[in-house]
């Protein structure tokens, strides 16, 4: 594992301040093996309305040395659970403005019904269990976004 | 010692975001820590307290209250997660 700038990086799970090129991610993936016949990709964005008010912009603060970790421990997970060729998950931190993409995942596997629940799953529980916190400005002053009952929800399905 | 971490919504209240502590029996474990942190009185009572959510992660793995602190350990509190 590389580590630069407190960021880290590996095959399959990145923190980055940067933005990512998702269709190139894509590509790369999907060029993996010539057995893969579903590719799904998946791209969280910023809004520019939470809560009931207009969102400015917004910081997301990790903690540097869990963030990885967290995230291949649910890759992990998702290749236990399914059949995979390849998984991919990219998430930024820093500052993001309205629009900006924040998270990308991207699944590859034979059939598409492996590569749909992989994908969902390690959203589900990336929202959930990997230490990434978000913080709006308003013009009317900062606030940290609270942890959704839904999201946990969304988790809580795949302990079945 | 052990080292302990505060992030987002728990580091700005108590304006802190990392110290040393030697460990001793007020923080052998993560239950006992809380307690003997949110003993400091205002914002870190507010903050810790029982009825508060924080989640801890002992060594940046997520662990429940009753999880053993041993020397040498790096645990962290944190509010629930919002990433994605």
């Amino acid at each position: 594992m590389m580590e630069s700038n407190g960021l880290t990086d590996n095959n399959e799970v990145i923190v980055q301040e940067a933005c990512f090129d998702s269709g190139q991610e894509v590509q790369r993936l999907q060029s993996q093996s010539s057995k893969i016949g579903a590719v799904v990709s998946f791209i969280g964005v910023m809004r520019d309305f939470n809560n009931g008010s207009d969102v400015e912009s917004m910081t997301l603060e990790h903690y540097p040395a869990m963030t990885s970790k967290s995230l291949l421990a649910i890759v992990q997970k998702a290749k236990e659970r399914w059949l995979l060729i390849g998984i991919k998950v990219i998430h930024r931190v820093g500052e993001f403005k309205p629009q900006d993409p924040i998270v990308f995942v991207a699944v590859t596997s034979e059939h598409r019904g492996d590569a749909f629940s992989a994908c969902e799953f390690v959203m589900d529980y990336l929202k959930t269990q990997a230490p990434f916190w978000k913080k709006e400005n308003l013009s009317s002053g900062s606030r940290w976004v609270d942890g959704r009952q839904s999201d946990r929800e969304a988790a809580k399905r795949w302990d079945t | 010692m052990i080292t302990v971490l505060y992030f987002a919504r728990i580091r700005e209240a108590v304006d802190l975001g990392e110290e040393q502590l030697v460990l001793d029996s007020s923080c052998s474990s993560v239950k006992l820590l809380k307690k003997t942190l949110a003993a400091r009185g205002g914002a870190w009572e507010v903050t810790l307290s029982e009825n508060q959510s924080v989640l801890v992660a002992v060594n940046q793995e997520m662990v429940g209250v009753d999880h053993k602190v041993v020397d040498g350990d790096e645990v962290a509190f944190f509010p629930p997660v919002t990433g994605g």
